[in-house]
């Protein structure tokens, strides 16, 4: 029989008064890669977390190959052979690849000779995995994939033979993904134990040997991936069945809501990142807007919200215009109707310091039924921000609770929530999905959905591919900052896929 | 997704934390003190004594406060905003000028409670104008404001003799100081509400006033931070630029009116040094209470309830510390800022030092309680 390499028995821990993992159970055999799938905030993070030492479990034993193990801190944690690959990387922006790797390890006073060992050390691990990364680059200037790969790189160095992955490709682009995936079972060939955390369960289809469901803080089912299906899975996660599929009418398109005429826009390097995009966006049309993450969209909705300066061009909302280039500012833009969803939530969404109600009214905190003169209506603050986490099930449902102390897909929740309730006209949404649960994508979409029947205009970027072509009305493909075509949703994902990848393109060049 | 951090229960993280600290600066101060050959039992005996052992002492240690609320709530509505304003020494002497203005042309006509809202006034807008310039540097310009407002207090050094010795000290004065003012600009004393609890007559701390201003002020500022639109935009752009751009707040505004109320309230500690003490515009009227302040807002954790404690906690140094000079000859006034220092060091320098230690006390000890603080939420 597989022997076990991690083995969590009856763990409990509690934060006040949510429950975050109760009586859990699990057991993971060595050599094979293990997925663990649950909604948002169901403690998946949690549990992983007390296996690697940032939590303590409040009872409970931890076993690693068969021997009790306490860890208390993650540096336990390394000792014992567990490292982890943190969603939100723990790098030193400026510092090189081999500095990163190094850091915390040092095993001399004098840097000099670490690096030395480090290097041949390093030389040899990217061998040995086929995890090439320059030793030498700075950390900053490498793409998210790489980055990731210094991370993994970082764990492999301390000696692990036992592998946490918690939400890896939430940020890679579908390529870096399949690249990731390589790694893994390479490294699963070579003996080590993986532990993947997913909100994708095509992810786990693909790679997992077994996979767990973990559903409001117990342990619900384990399964060998061979055996169970998507929608098993789904429904086990969410205690029902669950629509993979997006249902919707046909598009009643009406006048013209947001329309953008050769925009420009730079980065703050100074290179062109929107490249004379020009399009509509009508009312009762979802616009999606299709393309490989870097490829101009973050910056083209920066730039019509208002966030970025646009370089030229024009846009206009509602007909009338809006000065983009000049002294555009979101404030006012939201009160001319157009809300935006951003893409990154942690830093531009919310105010993770933030009480839950305080970010409810982010960027409506001049909106009279918030306020009484100059002083915050903290009653009808707090009524609102109970209403919505009703409406949109934010979980726990507890307004005064720190919005960091949230779950990634409650924390998205909680956004939705604040610009869809605004009623505006126009919704613009960066990457809704991601680091959501299948069921709360579900629900987010139902909402995009809705919003379109209504008649307002909505603009969609996502990486997902999926997501933009089952929501989509019309979807533009964005490559290296220009529109380089557009489709409707009937369009095949290979000939989505060959746009996005700038075919087409260098053909026409030629 | 949620980055895994542990927290403390409020209680720990109020309490016993500045609590701990505070126990380590005295013990490495008492090393100190017998490192010079005294007692430094009777050293902390001495010091507390002398700060709360006669309501001469209390009147005393409460005059000193004071000053230093002022001065930390100024650091800390700047601190809120995410800017670090180490010119509260600099506004606070400057604003002594706008508070010797207003006294010496009301002080022969109008009783002190018409002169003191005009002082007040004239303090904050002196303060603000000060703070106003290093603001828009580095709103508008990048400029650091550490840097700037290091070099304005440099610059209201110099600017405040000038104006003393050449412009204002009456010719037949020695000292460079303005002439003496009168009934019209001096505020009452309030050493009769410490002799309410039956300490001796006090015969001549200079408690006043200006305390129960610095309280109104405290109270403000917890209503400025938390309660208003303001506040809620002084606190997003502090914790995140990003976030209050998607907001629509403005940096420039927000970098502008954060450091003009702070300079507002470093001002008016000088009311109190003027019109509650030496009752004229003096060299060097800041004394030092600029800096205090930046100690003060950071061990108070920038909240006004917090400021007060620790403001009677360095009333008490400055006091007591007073007295030990004077008691121990040994123990010279530069040792009593030694201890200080210390104070400062660890309380608020090395305010982290013992947090992850306890963390992980904690997280032994009893797990639940770890993670509850977040649920109470803070300031409110
Ligand atoms: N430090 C904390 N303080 C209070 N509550 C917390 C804390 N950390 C997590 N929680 C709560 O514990 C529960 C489990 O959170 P956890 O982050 O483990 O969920 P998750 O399954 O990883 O969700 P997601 O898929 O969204 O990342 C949630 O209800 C969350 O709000
Ligand atoms: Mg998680």
């Amino acid at each position: 029989m597989a022997e076990a390499a991690i083995e969590l028995i009856g763990i409990n821990k509690s934060f006040g008064a949510v429950r975050a993992n109760r009586d859990i159970n699990l057991e993971i055999t060595r050599g094979t890669i293990h997925g663990i799938v649950g909604e948002n905030g169901a403690g998946k993070s949690t549990l992983m977390s007390i296996l690697y030492g940032f939590y303590q479990a409040d009872s409970g034993e931890i076993r690693v190959n068969g021997k009790p193990a306490t860890i208390r801190t993650s540096n336990d944690a390394i000792a014992t052979g567990i490292g982890m690959v943190h969603q939100h990387f723990m790098l030193v922006d400026n510092f090189t690849v081999l500095e990163n790797i190094i850091l915390g390890a040092e095993s001399d006073a004098l840097l000099k000779s670490s690096i030395a060992k480090a290097r041949s050390e390093l030389e040899r691990l990217e061998r040995e995995y086929g995890l090439e990364v320059d030793p030498d680059a700075i950390i900053e200037e490498l793409p998210v994939g790489l980055q990731q790969r210094v991370e993994i790189l970082k764990a492999l160095y301390r000696g692990a033979e036992i592998l946490i992955l918690d939400e890896p490709t939430g940020v890679l682009t579908p390529a870096e993904a399949d690249h990731l995936f390589r790694i893994l079972k390479q490294l699963k060939d070579q003996g080590k134990t993986i532990v993947l955390i997913t909100h994708k369960l095509r992810e786990i289809m693909a790679i997992t040997d077994s996979v767990s469901v973990m559903r409001q803080g117990t342990m619900v089912a384990t399964r060998e991936t061979k055996k169970t299906t998507v929608e098993e899975l789904a429904e086990l996660m969410v205690g029902r069945r669950v629509l993979l599929r997006v249902e919707k009418g046909e598009a009643k398109a009406g006048e013209v809501k947001l329309s953008v005429k050769n925009l420009v826009v730079k980065d703050q390097r100074g290179v062109t990142m929107v490249d004379d995009v020009s399009f509509d966006v009508r009312a009762g049309e979802i616009v999606g807007i299709a393309g490989v993450a870097g490829n101009g969209q973050s910056e083209l909705l920066e730039a019509i919200s208002g966030i970025r300066k646009a370089v030229s061009g024009s846009v206009t909302l509602d007909g009338k215009p809006i000065d983009l280039t000049g002294a555009a500012d979101p404030g006012e833009l939201r009160q001319r109707g157009l809300a935006h969803v951003p893409e990154d939530r942690h830093h531009v969404g919310l105010v993770l310091a933030f009480e839950e109600n305080e970010n409810s009214i982010l960027g409506y905190h001049n909106d009279k039924r918030y306020l009484k003169g100059p002083l915050l209506d903290v009653d009808a603050i707090m009524a609102d921000a109970k209403d919505k986490i009703a409406k949109y099930d934010i979980r726990p449902a507890n307004p005064r609770l720190k919005t960091a102390n949230f779950s990634g897909g409650n924390q998205q929740k909680i956004v939705l929530a604040r610009e869809i309730e605004q009623d505006p006209g126009v919704l613009i949404v960066g990457q809704p999905t991601r680091g959501v649960d299948v069921g709360a994508i579900e629900f987010i979409h139902k909402r995009l959905i809705a919003m379109r029947d209504q008649g307002k205009a909505v603009l969609l970027v996502s990486v997902e591919l999926d997501e933009i072509r089952s929501l989509s009305d019309r979807i533009l493909v964005m490559f290296a900052g220009r529109v380089v075509g557009e489709r409707g949703p009937e369009a095949s994902e290979g000939e989505l896929g060959l746009l996005m990848a700038g075919v087409e393109q260098k053909e026409a060049a030629e | 997704m949620s980055t895994p951090y542990a927290k403390l229960p409020a209680w720990a993280d109020y309490g016993l934390i500045p609590l701990i600290n505070l126990a380590v600066a005295f013990i490495v101060a008492g090393l100190v003190v017998l490192l010079v050959g005294e007692n430094p039992f009777r050293a902390a005996v001495i010091l507390v004594e002398g700060a709360f052992g006669r309501g001469q002492g209390i009147a005393y240690t409460l005059f000193y406060a004071t000053n230093f609320i002022f001065t930390g709530l100024a650091v800390a509505v700047a601190m809120h905003a995410g800017l670090f304003n180490i010119g509260g020494e600099g506004q606070a002497y400057v604003a002594g000028l706008g508070v010797g203005l207003v006294c010496l042309a009301l002080d022969r006509i109008v009783p002190w409670y018409v002169t003191f809202p005009f002082a007040i006034a004239g303090a904050a807008l002196f303060g603000a104008a000060w703070a106003f310039i290093p603001a828009y540097l580095q709103a508008r310009r990048g400029s650091h404001i550490v840097i700037t407002t290091i070099m304005f207090n440099m610059i209201a050094a110099s600017l405040m003799i000038y104006v003393l010795r050449d412009i204002l000290k009456p010719e037949a004065m020695q000292e460079v100081k303005t002439r003496m003012l009168e009934a019209g600009a001096q505020l009452p004393r309030l050493n009769w509400i410490i002799e309410l609890f039956g300490t001796a007559k006090i015969r001549s701390a200079p408690f006043n006033v200006s305390f129960l201003l610095a309280l109104v002020m405290a109270y403000l500022v917890w209503l400025l931070i938390w309660r208003t639109k303001l506040g809620y935009e002084i606190r997003t752009f502090g914790f995140s630029q990003k976030a209050a751009r998607y907001a629509g707040i403005s940096e420039v505004r927000v970098t502008i009116i954060a450091m003009l109320i702070s300079g507002a309230l470093a001002g008016m500690m000088s009311i109190n040094a003027i019109m509650g003490d030496q009752h004229s515009v003096y060299v060097d009227l800041a004394g030092g209470a600029g800096f205090i302040g930046i100690a003060v807002a950071l061990m108070g954790r920038a909240h006004p309830v917090g400021i007060i404690l620790a403001s009677i906690l360095f009333g008490v140094l400055y006091q007591g510390g007073a007295e030990l000079s004077f008691e121990m000859p040994a123990i010279s006034r530069d040792m009593i800022v030694i201890i200080q220092g210390l104070v400062i060091l660890f309380a608020g320098a090395l305010e982290h030092m013992f947090r992850p230690y306890i963390q992980t006390l904690f997280a032994s000890i009893s797990p639940k309680s770890v993670g509850m603080a977040a649920v109470k939420g803070e300031g409110a």
